[in-house]
C-alpha cells in the first residue's frame, strides 16, 4: 500500500517565481471587497470594543489604560451575574414552554386534519410580525392594573389578580410576551421542516403497523431534528440578548423591572446613564462571549444526537 | 515573498485596528489649560451686529419665543432652537457629543441637579469672563448656587426655578371635609382618612422619584451629600433623612399611595378624576396642569408645602434649569447674549407670559406677578405662594456631581422599598452605597 503524497509534497515541475507571486495577488483582487467590508462591519467594531475595554474613562482622572482590570471586575459583578442568572431562569423555562408550543402546533399543521389550515398557520405566525415594541406596548397596557386588560377584569369580577408587573411576576409577564412573539417564527421553522420528510416514510411507518403518536416520535422528531436544534439555539441567543421587552416595560413598572434586568440592560445602563463605555464593553464582550459558548454546546449535543 | 506581504498585510490590518480605534476615542478631558475665557460687552455687542447662527438643545417650550423675538432684535442673528430631548436623553446626548467633539451645541439647558457633572469636567465656559458674576444679584439665592456647582464659578445662568408648594384637589378635600394639611404628619392623616372615605382615592401618587425625594429630604432639613471639588461624602443616616423615612414608610406600608407612574396617560387621567388628591411639586406645575389636567380646572388649588415641623416654613427646589455654554461649543459671545436676553433680560417677560417660573428676584416679588389669578385653581394668587416659598428655599444644599447617574439607579435601590419588604431606609441605604461605589470609580474619593 502507498500513501498519497499531500498535495504540498507532491514534486512540481520547475514552478516559475512570476507565476506564484502573481498568484497571490489575483487572490486578493477577488477576496478584496470582502474582506474590505468584512473587516470594516464585522472585525473593526469586535477589535474596538476590545481596545476599549482595556481603558478605562473616568470622570476625574480622564482615560487611562488599565489592562483586563475591567474583566477582572466584570468577573467579580454582582450585577451582572444577578442579570446573566434572571436571563438563564428566562431561558430554562421560558425556552422550552415555547418551543413545545410550536411544535406541537407545527405537528398539528401536518398532520393534515385541521380544518382551515393555511388560516391557521397565517394566524400564529401573524404576532411574529407586529413589531416587538409595539407588542410589549400592547401587553403592557392589558397587564396594567388600573386601566389595563387585568384591571378591567378585576373590576369585572369583583377578585383581584395579582399584577403582572410586580417584581415576582414581572419575568413571568415577559416570558409570556416573548412566547407569544415566536411561537409563530419557530413554528414556522418546525412546520417548513416537516413538509420535506418524504411521504414514503409515514408510509413505511404505517405498514410496520406504527400509530400517529409513533410516527411522531419514530419518524418526525428526528427527521427535523436539524430545526429543533437551530430553534433551540436562536432562543438561546434570543434569551441572552434579552432588551426590547424588559426596556419597554421599565417605564410602566420601575421599580420591578431595574436598569440591570437584563445583561443587555445593564450594558446600556453603564454606558447611556453612567458614561461606563468601558465596562460596557467588557460587559458586553464576557457576556458575547458566555452566549457563543452556550450556543455551541448546545448545537454539539444536538448534533451528537444527530448523527 | 507571499509570507513577507502576508506578514505585511497583517500588520497593516493591526495599524488601521489601532487607528480606527484611536482616531475614534482618542479623547482626553477638555481642560487643556484655557483658563478663563474673556469676552466683553463690546466683543458681545460687535458679535451680535455681525451676526451669525447659534444652535440652543433645550426642551423648555417657552424658548421658542423668545428666539423668535431675539432674532427680530438683532437681525442677522438666527437661533436654533433644537429640543434634543427632556433632561436624561439631552445628557445624554450632550455627553455624546462632547465626547465625540463634534456637533456640540453653543447653548445648552441643564438642570441644577446635573450642573455639577459637566461643570466638574470643565465641560463648560466659566461665564464669569464675560460679566456673568455681576447678574448675581439678579436671581435667587437658590438658583444661583445651582449654577455655582459648588465652586466660585458661574457655569450658566439660572432660566427657571421650582420651590416647591403643595397641589391639592379642592374638589375632592371639600367632598370628604378634609382639611388642607399643614405638616406632614397632618398629611399622613389626611392621606389615611381620604381612602377609608373612597377606597379609590388616595393622597398623592409615588412609586419612587429621585427629584421629589431627594428635595423632601432637602427640606427635612437632611443635607446627604457633601460636595468639596472631588472630595464627596454621601450620609443618609442623618435626622432629616429619619424624619422623612417615618412618615413615608407608613404611607407605604399602609398602602396610601397610588402607584401611577408621573408624567404617564394614567397619571394625567388619575389627576383630573380626583384619584390623586395632591402633589407636591415644584412651581413649574401649573403649565402642566392647565395643559394635561384640562378636566379639572377650577377644581385644584395650591397650599404652602406641608412642615415637617408644624409652624417652620421650611422649603426646597424641585427641578428647575439654566442656559450654559458648552466648552466646545462656537459662537461664545453671540451665545452668551442670547443666554443673557432669555434668562435676565427681555426674555424673561416672554417666558412668564407663557407660564414658566422665573429665577429672577425683581419678578418673583414684583407686584404684577405675586397679583396674577390663576383662572385654573379658581382665580387664586398662586405666586404669592410660590414667591414665598422661594424665600424659604435653604441654600445649602448641594446635589452629587453625578446626581444623573444616582438618580438613574433610584429605582433599582429605593425603588424596591414600594414594591417589596424592604423598608426606606434601607432602599437609601442600598442607592447611597451604589452612589459611594460610582463615585470611587469615577475617580472621586467617595466617603459614607
Amino acid at each position: 500500500m502507498t500513501t498519497l503524497p499531500s498535495p504540498a509534497a507532491r514534486p512540481r515541475p520547475a514552478p516559475p517565481p512570476v507565476r506564484r507571486s502573481r498568484r497571490s495577488w489575483r487572490g486578493w483582487g477577488f477576496l478584496g471587497p470582502f474582506v474590505a467590508v468584512f473587516a470594516l462591519v464585522f472585525l473593526a467594531p469586535i477589535a474596538y470594543s476590545v481596545y476599549l475595554s482595556l481603558f478605562r474613562d473616568r470622570l476625574i482622572g480622564g482615560n487611562t489604560f488599565v489592562g483586563l482590570d475591567n474583566y477582572r471586575q466584570a468577573l467579580g459583578d454582582e450585577q451582572f451575574w444577578a442579570a446573566l442568572g434572571r436571563v438563564s431562569l428566562f431561558l430554562a423555562v421560558q425556552v422550552p414552554v415555547m418551543l413545545g408550543i410550536a411544535l406541537l402546533v407545527a405537528l398539528a399543521l401536518d398532520s393534515g386534519r385541521l380544518y382551515g389550515r393555511d388560516f391557521f398557520r397565517v394566524s400564529i405566525f401573524l404576532p411574529y410580525a407586529v413589531p416587538a415594541v409595539v407588542a410589549t406596548l400592547m401587553w403592557g397596557f392589558m397587564y396594567g392594573t388600573r386601566f389595563g386588560l387585568v384591571g378591567d377584569i378585576n373590576d369585572a369580577l369583583g377578585v383581584s389578580l395579582p399584577d403582572p408587573l410586580s417584581p415576582d411576576l414581572v419575568l413571568a409577564s415577559i416570558g409570556n410576551i416573548v412566547t407569544w412573539e415566536f411561537v409563530g417564527y419557530n413554528m414556522l421553522i418546525f412546520y417548513a421542516a416537516l413538509r420535506v420528510v418524504p411521504h414514503s416514510l409515514y408510509e413505511a411507518a404505517q405498514i410496520d403497523g406504527a400509530g400517529q403518536l409513533r410516527v411522531i416520535t419514530a419518524v418526525k422528531l428526528p427527521a427535523i431534528r436539524g430545526a429543533l436544534v437551530i430553534a433551540t439555539i436562536f432562543s438561546v441567543i434570543g434569551s441572552f440578548q434579552l432588551f426590547n421587552e424588559p426596556s419597554i416595560l421599565q417605564p410602566l413598572a420601575p421599580n420591578a423591572v431595574t436598569t440591570d434586568f437584563t445583561p443587555n440592560s445593564y450594558t446600556y445602563a453603564l454606558s447611556f446613564n453612567g458614561q461606563q463605555h468601558n465596562y460596557s464593553a467588557t460587559v458586553a464582550i464576557v457576556m458575547g462571549l458566555i452566549t457563543m459558548v452556550i450556543a455551541y454546546v448546545v448545537q454539539l449535543r444536538g448534533m451528537r444526537k444527530g448523527v | 515573498m507571499p509570507k513577507h506581504s502576508r506578514r505585511l498585510l497583517r500588520g497593516l490590518g493591526l495599524a488601521c485596528a489601532l487607528a480606527l480605534g484611536v482616531a475614534a476615542c482618542g479623547q482626553e478631558s477638555g481642560a487643556d489649560g484655557s483658563g478663563q475665557k474673556s469676552v466683553s460687552e463690546d466683543d458681545i455687542r460687535a458679535a451680535l451686529k455681525k451676526g451669525g447662527t447659534i444652535t440652543v438643545w433645550a426642551w423648555e417650550p417657552t424658548l421658542k419665543q423668545v428666539a423668535a423675538d431675539f432674532e427680530k432684535k438683532h437681525p442677522g442673528v438666527e437661533v436654533e432652537l433644537v429640543n434634543a430631548g427632556t433632561n436624561n436623553d439631552q445628557y445624554t446626548a450632550l455627553q455624546n457629543a462632547i465626547s465625540a467633539k463634534k456637533g456640540v451645541p453653543d447653548v445648552a439647558q441643564i438642570e441644577y441637579y446635573a450642573m455639577g457633572q459637566y461643570a466638574l469636567t470643565e465641560q463648560l465656559t466659566d461665564l464669569e469672563g464675560f460679566g456673568a458674576g455681576k447678574l448675581s444679584a439678579q436671581f435667587s439665592p437658590g438658583p444661583w448656587k445651582g449654577v455655582q456647582a459648588g465652586t466660585d464659578r458661574v457655569y450658566a445662568l439660572p432660566m427657571d426655578s421650582g420651590p416647591m408648594a403643595l397641589f391639592y384637589n379642592k374638589k375632592v378635600f371639600d367632598k370628604y371635609g378634609i382639611d388642607v394639611p399643614t405638616t406632614w404628619a397632618e398629611y399622613l392623616d389626611a392621606a389615611r382618612d381620604l381612602h377609608k372615605a373612597d377606597p379609590k382615592a388616595y393622597i398623592t401618587a409615588d412609586t419612587g422619584d429621585a427629584g421629589v425625594t431627594t428635595s423632601l429630604l432637602w427640606q427635612a432639613g437632611s443635607r446627604p451629600y457633601t460636595v468639596k471639588g472631588t472630595e464627596v461624602r454621601i450620609d443618609f443616616s442623618d435626622q432629616g433623612t429619619k424624619k422623612y423615612t417615618d412618615t413615608w414608610q407608613k404611607l407605604i406600608d399602609e398602602k396610601l399611595l397610588a402607584s401611577v407612574n408621573p408624567w404617564t396617560d394614567d397619571w394625567y387621567k388619575a389627576l383630573g378624576d380626583g384619584t390623586i388628591a395632591t402633589l407636591a411639586t415644584g412651581a413649574w406645575m401649573p403649565a402642566n396642569l392647565v395643559s394635561g389636567v384640562k378636566d379639572a380646572a377650577g377644581d385644584w388649588r395650591v397650599a404652602p408645602l406641608p412642615q415637617w415641623t408644624a409652624g417652620a416654613g421650611d422649603s426646597a427646589e424641585n427641578g428647575g434649569s439654566a442656559l450654559a455654554l458648552p466648552e466646545l461649543g462656537e459662537n461664545e459671545a453671540l451665545a452668551y447674549a442670547f443666554v443673557e436676553y432669555a434668562n435676565a433680560g427681555d426674555g424673561v417677560k416672554t417666558r412668564l407670559e407663557n407660564g414658566a417660573f422665573p429665577a429672577t428676584t425683581a419678578d418673583l416679588q414684583s407686584t404684577a406677578f405675586q397679583d396674577t389669578a390663576f383662572d385654573y385653581f379658581g382665580g387664586q394668587k398662586a405666586n404669592k405662594i410660590f414667591a414665598e416659598s422661594a424665600a424659604n428655599v435653604a441654600d445649602d444644599w448641594s446635589y452629587l456631581p453625578y446626581q444623573v447617574y444616582a438618580n438613574s439607579v433610584f429605582n433599582d435601590t429605593v425603588g424596591k422599598a414600594y414594591v417589596s419588604g424592604t423598608t426606606l431606609a434601607e432602599g437609601l441605604e442600598s442607592w447611597q452605597q451604589a452612589s459611594v461605589d460610582y463615585g470611587n470609580k469615577q475617580g472621586f474619593t467617595v466617603d459614607r
